[in-house]
C-alpha cells in the first residue's frame, strides 16, 4: 500500500487535503448529473469505432475501456468541515497488440475522431516498441461474452446520500472524541464509483458499475509535559459496498476488549472506544523486546496477509516484471513446481477470490474481459498457485486467465493486480477467548499500523493500533511501542491456530501501489484471529534532540 | 491542444471568469502530454502515450466554497461548469478556515521548461531504452526499467485579479539489473528537466557495476555501523523529514514540537554541517514559482547549520498566529561538503556502503523513527577499503538522529526517489551509529 497516498487521501496527515492537490485523482464535479451513466449504445458505437481503426492499422488484438471515475471526499477535523469534493475523470484507454508487442494510448477526447486518433497512437507505440525485440506476447484465449453487465450489490448508493448526512455523521463522531478528552480528531469519508465499459476484438461488451466506501478517523492525545503524543485510528475497513456499510447492526459486531466490525461499521461507537484507548496509550507500559506468541486480530492480520502472501504470489513479480520497482518474489517457479514448498503450517489455507460479496476486489469481469473466479493459493500450508492474467497464463500451464487484471483509471494501462487474498478460518470451533487462555507470554494486536517488507517478501516489520500483554492465559494490560519482525516462511509456519468462521472478517487497502507509472488498487483480505508462536518483538521508542 | 501557452491560457480563463456570479471565483487549467516505456526481462512490457486537459472552477459565497471541473471546452460547457461550482458552494457548510482569495501577485518566470524534453517521441524513448538494454545484454544481466517524460502547464486566475502560469518538462529513468541466478542486483535512477542530460547507457553501466560486484554477498551481524549513504539512499531516508509545518508543530504532534508546548524554531536540532533549503531557481532542480495558495515561492532556508530556521505557515494559520504566510518547500536542496565517496571509504575503519534503501515507513511520527531495508548493492568496508558485498539489512533509524551523527558530506546530486517520484539535490553522506536491526534474504 502506498502509505503517503493513504495519509494524503484520508486527510489523516497533519494538514488537510485541499482541492488543488487532487488533480491526480480526477476532476471535482457536481455528481448529480453523473449517476445515470452513459448510454450503453453510445459506448458500444464508440468502442466499435476504436476496435475497427486499431485492426485497420495492424493490431492483431485490441481492447478499449471507456471509463468514468467518480470520487467523493468529505474531510473534517474537530468541529470543522475542511473539504467536500466531488471529482470526476472521464476518458478512454486503448490497448493493442501489434507486431507481437503491447501498445497503449489514452485520451479525454471521447468522440469518434478522438478515439480513432488514440487507437492510431496505441498502434504506433506498439510498433515502435516491437523494434526493440523480445519474446512476442502470448495471449490466453478468451471467448467473447457479448453484451453483459455487472453492478456492486448494495442497498444504498453512497453518492445518492445527501452531503449533510455525511457531514453530520463525521462531526458527531468528532464531538464524541473532543468531549471525551481528545486534543485533535480528523475524520473523513471517501467514496468511489467506477463506471467502466470494456470492449475487445474477442467480442465482449462489458458494462460495470463498481462502488467502494471508506470511512476513517484518527484521534490524537497530546502529553505536552512529556512532549509526546499518541494516536488511535479507526477499526473500520474499506469495503466494496454502498452507504449501508455505515448503518450499524449488532449482529455484525464482535465484542471483546474493544468492539470490532464485520459488514457494518459503527463509527460513533468505535470513536468512543478510541478516545479512551488513546489516553490509555499515553500511560501504557513500553514493551520489553523479545520472543512472544502473537494473537493477531483480523483488523491487523489483513495487512500482514496482503504484504507477505498477496504480493509474493503475484506471477508478474515472480517472473521479474516488477523487478525495477516493487521487486520480485521469493516464491520462485521451482518452489511451486515441486508441489511441496512448505509456505506455512498445515493450518494455513489461503484463497484468491474476486467474487466475494462486500470485498474491495469483487467485480463481475476484470479489465481485460475475463469473468472473475476463486482459487487456492496455499493449500494445507503448501504453495499451489499464483495470480495470473491473459499474457501470463501459459507460463503456469493454465488454459485461461485467472481474471485479475485491473487499471486504476482510463488513462492507465491494465496489468496483473492482486485479487482478494484471504486466510480461511479454522475448521475446529475456537473462540478468541479460548485461544488466549492457552498463551503463556504473548501480545494481542488489534488494528494495523506501520508496515514494511523487502522486495522479495522475506523480511517484514509490522506495528498496530492496540497492543495488549498476555500473561499466563490472561490479558494483563496495554502495551506500547510494539512492532514485530519476522521472515515470511518462518512466520506462516509458526501459525499454530486459526479461530473458526464466527470470527471471520475482512480488512483491506484502498490504495495498494504497484507498477510504473504507479497505479493504485483496492483489495480486501479476510481472516479469523490467528495465533503465531515465538515471534520477535522489538521496542520502537526513541528520543530525539 | 493539451499544452496552452500563457496568452492562450489567460484568454480561456478570462472567458470562464466572465460567467461567474459568485462573490469570489477561481479558475484553474492544467494540461499535460507525455509517454512512458516499461521494460523487464530485457524486453518492453508496457508503454503508453497519454494526454489530458482539465479545467477547475471554485466559487465562493461567504465561507462556503464549491468546486467543479470539466474536460470539454465549448461555451456551453464552460458556463455549465461555473454554474455547477456555484450550486455546490451553496450546498457546502461554511469552512471557518476559509481564507479570502488573494489579489494580483508578482510571479517570476519559472525555468522548468525544456524544449528537448517536450520533443520526445515513442521512437526516441524506444532508442533510449535500446541503449540501456545494450549494456545489460553485453554484461549478461537482466534489465527491468522505466522511462517516462512529460510536458505540462498550470494556470490560475481569480476574480480578484490574480493570474499565474507555469510550464514544465520532466524526464525520469530508472533501471534494475539482476544476474541470471538471482543472487545479485544493481540499480540506477536519473531525473532531469532537459532530456539531453540523460544518458541511459552510462546510468545502466552504473547499475550493472553494482550487480556484478554484489555476487557472493555474505551475511554479517546486524547492529550499529558507520554508513556511507549514496545520494539516492540518503534521499529516501531524508524525504520523510521535509515537512516543516508550523501548525502540527504548535499543536504538539510533530518532531518539531517542543516539550511543554511551542515549536523548536531557532533550536539546534542537527549537526552544524546540515543546511537545507528550497529554491525554485536552482538550475539543477527548478520548481514552480507559485504555490496552490497563490503565493509566490522564494528561496527559503529550513535548516541552517543544524538550526531550525523557518517553518511553513498556511495563510489560515499565519493569520491566526499573526505571522507572514510561508509556503512549504517546492523543492529540497541540502548543502554538501567536499568529500568524495572514495574519500569517505578511505577514512572508514569499519563500515558499510549503502547504494539504495527501500520500503520506508514511519514507525513513530514523534521521533520520525523509520523502518525500511537496504537494496541493490550493500558493501562491507574495512581499513579504508571495500572488502566484500553483504546481505541486505532492515534498519530502524530516525533521520533526525542520523543528521546528528554526520561525519562528512559530499557534492549534492539530483536524485529521484521512486517511493514518492520526487527529485532532490542531496549529497552523499557518512553517518556514524546507523541502526540495522535484522538481516534480510532478499536480493
Amino acid at each position: 500500500m502506498r502509505r503517503r497516498d493513504f495519509i494524503y487521501l484520508t486527510g489523516l496527515g497533519a494538514s488537510a487535503m485541499m482541492l488543488p492537490d487532487l488533480k491526480a485523482f480526477g476532476n471535482p464535479i457536481d455528481p448529480s448529473a453523473l449517476l445515470d451513466g452513459i448510454d450503453v449504445k453510445v459506448k458500444k458505437e464508440l468502442a466499435d469505432a476504436a476496435l475497427t481503426v486499431a485492426k485497420a492499422k495492424g493490431a492483431t488484438y485490441a481492447d478499449i475501456r471507456i471509463g468514468r471515475y467518480l470520487n467523493q471526499f468529505v474531510v473534517t477535523r474537530e468541529n470543522k468541515v475542511l473539504n467536500v469534493a466531488n471529482t470526476e475523470s472521464f476518458g478512454v484507454g486503448i490497448r493493442v497488440l501489434a507486431n507481437g508487442c503491447w501498445g497503449f494510448a489514452a485520451s479525454n477526447v471521447v468522440t469518434k475522431e478522438g478515439i480513432a486518433k488514440t487507437a492510431e497512437r496505441a498502434v504506433a507505440v506498439a510498433k515502435a516498441n516491437a523494434k526493440i525485440g523480445g519474446a512476442p506476447v502470448e495471449l490466453a484465449p478468451q471467448k467473447g461474452y457479448g453484451e453483459v453487465s455487472w453492478k456492486t450489490p448494495m442497498e444504498k448508493n453512497a453518492f445518492e446520500v445527501p452531503i449533510k448526512e455525511k457531514v453530520d455523521l463525521l462531526l458527531s463522531a468528532n464531538a464524541i472524541a473532543m468531549q471525551g478528552g481528545a486534543n485533535f480528531v480528523n475524520s473523513n469519508l471517501f467514496m468511489v464509483n467506477e463506471q467502466k465499459y470494456f470492449a475487445s476484438t474477442d467480442g465482449s461488451y462489458i458494462d460495470q458499475d463498481v462502488h467502494r466506501i471508506y470511512p476513517a478517523f484518527n484521534v490524537t492525545k497530546i502529553d505536552s509535559s512529556a512532549g509526546s503524543f499518541e494516536t488511535r485510528q479507526s477499526l473500520s475497513s474499506p469495503s466494496g459496498m454502498g452507504y449501508d456499510y455505515l448503518t450499524p447492526l449488532d449482529s455484525e459486531k464482535v465484542t471483546g476488549i474493544t468492539t470490532r466490525y464485520k459488514k457494518r461499521y459503527d463509527m460513533l461507537e468505535d470513536i468512543k472506544f478510541a478516545t479512551q484507548q488513546v489516553k490509555d496509550k499515553i500511560t501504557a507500559k513500553s514493551v520489553d523486546p523479545g520472543k512472544y506468541d502473537l494473537v493477531l486480530d483480523p483488523s491487523h492480520l489483513w495487512l500482514t496477509i496482503h504484504e507477505s502472501v498477496g504480493h509474493p504470489t503475484e506471477l508478474d513479480r515472480v517472473l521479474g516484471y516488477e523487478a525495477n520497482f516493487a521487486g520480485t518474489s521469493f516464491l520462485t517457479l521451482d518452489k511451486w513446481k515441486s508441489g511441496k514448498f512448505n509456505f506455512g503450517s498445515p493450518q494455513v489455507n489461503i484463497v484468491a477470490d474476486k467474487t466475494q460479496v462486500g470485498s474491495l476486489g469483487a467485480v463481475g469481469y476484470d479489465d481485460e474481459g475475463v469473468k472473475c473466479k476463486k482459487w487456492d493459493l496455499i493449500k494445507d500450508g503448501i504453495l499451489v498457485n499464483y495470480q495470473a492474467i491473459r499474457d501470463q497464463a501459459h507460463i503456469i500451464g493454465l488454459k485461461e486467465s485467472q481474471g485479475c487484471c485491473y487499471a486504476d483509471n482510463w488513462n492507465s494501462v491494465q496489468f496483473q493486480r492482486m485479487p482478494n487474498v484471504s486466510l480461511q478460518p479454522g475448521k475446529t470451533p475456537l473462540s478468541v477467548d479460548d485461544m488466549i487462555k492457552n498463551v503463556e507470554k504473548g501480545v494481542y494486536i488489534i488494528g494495523n499500523g506501520s508496515f514494511s517488507i523487502d522486495q522479495q517478501r522475506y523480511n517484514f516489520q509490522f506495528g498496530g493500533q492496540l497492543f495488549y500483554e498476555i500473561k499466563e492465559g490472561k490479558i494483563a494490560g496495554m502495551l506500547n511501542d510494539v512492532a514485530y519482525q519476522a521472515n515470511t516462511q518462518e512466520f506462516w509456519n509458526s501459525c499454530a491456530k486459526v479461530c473458526d468462521e464466527k470470527d471471520y472478517r475482512l480488512g483491506g487497502a484502498f490504495n495498494d501501489g504497484k507498477g510504473q507509472p504507479q497505479q493504485i488498487s483496492a483489495v480486501s483480505h479476510g481472516s479469523s484471529t490467528a495465533l503465531f508462536k515465538g515471534v520477535n518483538v522489538i521496542n520502537t521508542k526513541r528520543k530525539i534532540g | 491542444m493539451p499544452i496552452l501557452n500563457k496568452e492562450e491560457a489567460q484568454a480561456l480563463l478570462k472567458k470562464v471568469l466572465a460567467y461567474s456570479k459568485a462573490e469570489e471565483c477561481e479558475v484553474s487549467l492544467n494540461g499535460s502530454e507525455g509517454g512512458n516505456i516499461r521494460y523487464a526481462l530485457n524486453a518492453v512490457s508496457t508503454a503508453g502515450d497519454i494526454s489530458t486537459l482539465g479545467l477547475a472552477v471554485t466559487s465562493v459565497f461567504g465561507k462556503k466554497a464549491g468546486t467543479a471541473t470539466i474536460d470539454e471546452f465549448d461555451d456551453a460547457a464552460l458556463e455549465r461548469v461555473v454554474r455547477r461550482s456555484e450550486e455546490l458552494a451553496q450546498l457546502a457548510p461554511p469552512n471557518p478556515e476559509y481564507m479570502p482569495m488573494l489579489g494580483p501577485q508578482t510571479f517570476a518566470e519559472a525555468i522548468t521548461y525544456n524544449a528537448n524534453t517536450a520533443a520526445m517521441t515513442p521512437d526516441s524513448r524506444a532508442e533510449m531504452v535500446a541503449k540501456s538494454l545494450s549494456v545489460t545484454k553485453e554484461a549478461k544481466l537482466t534489465a527491468a526499467g522505466f522511462l517516462e517524460n512529460s510536458t505540462g502547464f498550470s494556470a490560475v486566475m481569480n476574480s480578484k485579479g490574480l493570474f499565474a502560469y507555469d510550464k514544465g518538462t520532466d524526464v525520469t529513468f530508472s533501471v534494475t539489473t539482476r544476474n541470471e541466478a538471482g543472487t545479485a542486483s544493481g540499480y540506477a535512477a536519473r531525473g532531469f528537466t532537459d532530456v539531453n542530460k540523460l544518458d541511459t547507457f552510462s546510468a545502466t553501466k552504473v547499475a550493472a557495476g553494482k550487480a556484478t560486484s554484489s555476487v557472493g554477498a555474505k551475511a554479517i551481524e546486524p547492529g550499529k555501523y558507520t554508513v556511507i549513504l549514496e545520494p539516492v539512499a540518503a534521499t529516501y531516508m531524508l524525504e520523510n523529514m521535509f515537512r516543516f509545518d508550523a501548525r502540527s508543530a504548535e499543536e504538539g504532534r510533530s518532531f518539531l514540537s517542543k516539550k511543554g508546548g511551542g515549536t523548536r524554531l531557532g533550536e539546534q536540532l542537527m549537526d552544524e554541517k546540515v543546511t537545507i533549503y528550497s529554491d525554485p531557481f536552482n538550475p539543477e532542480l527548478p520548481s514552480s514559482t507559485w504555490g496552490g495558495d497563490g503565493l509566490p515561492r522564494e528561496k527559503t532556508t529550513w535548516i541552517e547549520k543544524g538550526v531550525v530556521k523557518n517553518l511553513s505557515y498556511s495563510r489560515y494559520w499565519a493569520d491566526k498566529k499573526g505571522v507572514k504566510p510561508q509556503p512549504g518547500p517546492s523543492n529540497i536542496i541540502m548543502e554538501g561538503g567536499t568529500a568524495t565517496i572514495e574519500d569517505m571509504i578511505k577514512s572508514t575503519e569499519k563500515g558499510i556502503l549503502v547504494s539504495r534503501l527501500w520500503y520506508i515507513r514511519m514507525v513513530d511520527p514523534q521521533t520520525l523513527l523509520l523502518t525500511g531495508l537496504t537494496r541493490d548493492g550493500l558493501f562491507y568496508i574495512e581499513n579504508g577499503q571495500i572488502k566484500f558485498p553483504i546481505k541486505n539489512f532492515r534498519f530502524n533509524e530516525s533521520p533526525v538522529i542520523m543528521l546528528n551523527n554526520v561525519e562528512s558530506l559530499g557534492k549534492p546530486e539530483r536524485s529521484i526517489s521512486v517511493e514518492s517520484y520526487r527529485s532532490y539535490l542531496i549529497p552523499p553522506m557518512k553517518i556514524k551509529e546507523f541502526t540495522f536491526s535484522s538481516l534480510s534474504d532478499a536480493v
